[in-house]
């Protein structure tokens, strides 16, 4: 009975889209996406909890027995990931309330939302190939709709671009997934770990690795497939880049840690120096390409990307440590990013622009919101005691135990010129005196439920940075579990290995 | 078979990337069109190709016998046309709204989000 639970952060996001598809008045709306997001967490923190004492949980759908059938399986990784997701979720719903137009609101957004939630958690849990890929869809035409509503020129534009090299990177994965059942004649994930096993060999394998590589990492925006987030994340309303910043990059990333930890386990060594080096061209581009950037969320969409670099880099040194690192940065990241996107909105509703040639004068204007953006800038930029320093130490500490010592070096540039961006929106928004032009734009009242998610985030962030040991704690836990493949078998398969 | 199945989808996938690499918007949807649809073929072949064989059991046997063709690619196949026609149609209406709003059908015309 208690596996049942592992549906839920599905379930509830999907009945919750259903509901607001029927009831269509905004504020009917308003309060199913608000209790559907509670219940999401809820259920999401009773199955981290439940997963934190039994280290799996197995849903085996419609009761066919493990190969046949569809799995949802919540091990510690994806558990932590549904969580995160979740509260991410409540948080950017409340911040929409606000946020996002009348017209919006009346154009579904509400059960757009719903069903986003829904296929990431989907991506997340399922223990099935070709199950992932109907989540990655879902997941796809839930943003795909989100990014182009409203029709703005610009919207549309960047939409655009989006869709297209979406659908060809979910064309490679199922490329990808049908070699891969013609090679081992399975679809269940903890089934093909075990046929690939005794099948060191091959070249599908490696075939598939790469098509898989490239897939995700179009989905994960790796180097060089990054070109479309910084050109489409800036366009949508602020609470929908924030949810895309804080949740989709993030499900290629999991989708490549599940992938080449489960599968390629046994022939890792072929994929660690392409996965190093491409870590290192992901941190450099994408930091590089911020520092030339002049507006707020275009800033922070490159930082999107180089931040997916430092993730990339714990999964490519693959020990107990950069893994456990890794599963710690992409918390932080998750929580940083997501309140760095809704602190950069709340700038652009107060002033009416992003650009930072033409803000200033906010740290006179309001304080506290300087000291809001402060938390989360310099989390990102790995200044202690928060979050992002310990996410970055980990994986440095990681890579100079296993002596490669050049992807620390670059791990420490890049986390200084992220910090150079940071200062530069700080210095330029909030520091500087306010250029004359905007002193008319009229100020826009009762922004509170717009601070309120950006508060809980930067509560979230400083937790994190003084007390991560607890988190820290089950981040190991989670990569012992990665690094143990047969566990993973062992619960789904039920067998012995 | 297997030979001219091979050509099929190599085919499908060369025209698909040539078309995605042309500067037409409404090319390039026809070319990501070819391109899942020789991925379908991929996923359709996954199973093995045996003609005459269905996968079903003899009314005196309990279990499937002898080379049968595997009947999940397509089923897999099934759900990926399905999706892929979802996607398409929502990518001809973007590209509708792209152009009323542009006037453009030239993908060089959409570089206002890119700096």
């Amino acid at each position: 009975m208690m596996n049942n639970l592992v549906i839920l952060p599905i379930f509830v996001p999907f009945i919750c889209a259903v509901l607001c598809l029927i009831f269509r008045s905004t504020n009917a709306q308003r309060f199913l996406s608000l209790s559907g997001g509670v219940g999401a967490t809820l259920a999401a923190g009773l199955l981290l909890q439940i997963v934190h004492q039994e280290n799996h949980l197995v849903l085996h759908l419609g009761g066919w027995s493990a190969p046949f059938g569809i799995v949802l399986v919540a091990d510690l990784f994806s558990s932590i990931m549904v969580l995160i997701s979740s509260i991410m979720g409540i948080l950017v719903t409340v911040y929409s309330l606000r946020d996002i137009d009348e017209r919006r609101k009346k154009l579904y957004y509400f059960p757009l939302f719903n069903f986003l939630i829904m296929g990431v958690n989907g991506a997340f849990l399922t223990g099935d190939i070709f199950n992932l890929y109907v989540w990655f869809e879902v997941m796809l035409i839930a943003s795909f709709v989100l990014l182009a509503l409203g029709g703005e020129r610009r919207q549309l534009e960047g939409a655009f671009k989006y869709v297209a090299i979406n659908l060809v990177s979910s064309a490679l994965f199922l490329a990808g997934a049908g070699l891969l059942y013609a090679k081992v004649g399975t679809l269940n994930m903890a089934d093909i770990a075990l046929k690939l096993s005794d099948q060191p060999d091959s070249i599908l394998i490696n075939s598939t690795a790469t098509l898989f590589l490239i897939a995700f990492g179009v989905k994960a925006a790796l180097f060089p497939f990054f070109f479309w987030l910084p050109a489409s994340y800036h366009t949508p309303p602020t609470a929908v880049s924030a949810i895309f910043a804080g949740l989709l990059t993030k499900v290629g990333v999991y989708a490549l840690i599940r992938s080449f930890t489960l599968f390629f386990n046994e022939n890792f060594a072929v994929a660690q120096d392409l996965l190093l080096g491409l870590a290192a061209l992901t941190m450099i581009t994408g930091v590089l390409g911020a520092a030339a950037k002049y507006d707020i969320r275009k800033i922070l969409s490159f930082h999107i990307v180089s931040q997916i670099g430092y993730m990339i880099m714990g999964l490519a040194l693959h020990t107990s440590l950069a893994l456990a690192a890794t599963v710690f940065y992409i918390i932080h990241h998750i929580i940083v990013k997501t309140n760095l996107f809704l602190i950069g909105g709340i700038v652009e509703k107060l002033k009416g622009t992003g650009d930072l040639s033409k803000l200033g004068g906010l740290y006179k204007a309001l304080p506290w919101l300087a000291v809001l953006f402060f938390i989360p800038a310099f989390s990102l930029g790995g200044i202690p005691p928060l979050s992002g320093f310990w996410a970055k130490f980990g994986l440095i500490k990681a890579s100079l135990e296993i002596e490669t010592y050049w992807i620390a070096g670059i791990a420490l540039v890049v986390g200084i010129m992220t910090l150079f961006s940071m200062t530069k929106i700080w210095v330029e928004a909030f520091w500087k005196k306010e250029p004359q032009a905007l002193l008319n734009h009229k100020t826009q009242k009762n922004l509170k439920l717009l601070y309120a998610p950006a508060i809980i985030m930067a509560a979230m962030t400083i937790y994190l940075g003084l007390f991560g040991q607890s988190v820290f704690g089950l981040a190991e836990r989670t990569a012992e579990q990665l690094l143990n493949p047969s566990l993973y078998i062992e619960a789904v398969l039920e067998i012995e290995l | 078979m297997n030979t001219l199945i091979a050509i099929v989808i190599g085919a499908l996938a060369a025209g698909g990337v040539y078309c995605l690499l042309r500067r037409s918007l409404m090319k390039l949807i026809i070319g990501i069109a070819l391109l899942s649809q020789s991925v379908n073929l991929i996923v359709f072949s996954a199973g093995g190709l045996k003609p005459a064989s269905p996968p079903i059991i003899e009314s005196d046997q309990q279990i499937l016998q002898g080379n049968y063709a595997d009947p999940l690619p397509q089923a897999l196949v099934l759900t990926a046309i399905v999706i892929g026609f979802g996607l398409i149609a929502f990518s001809l209406a973007l590209i509708h709204q792209t152009y009323r709003a542009t006037g453009h059908d030239d993908i060089q015309s959409l570089k206002n989000t890119d700096t």
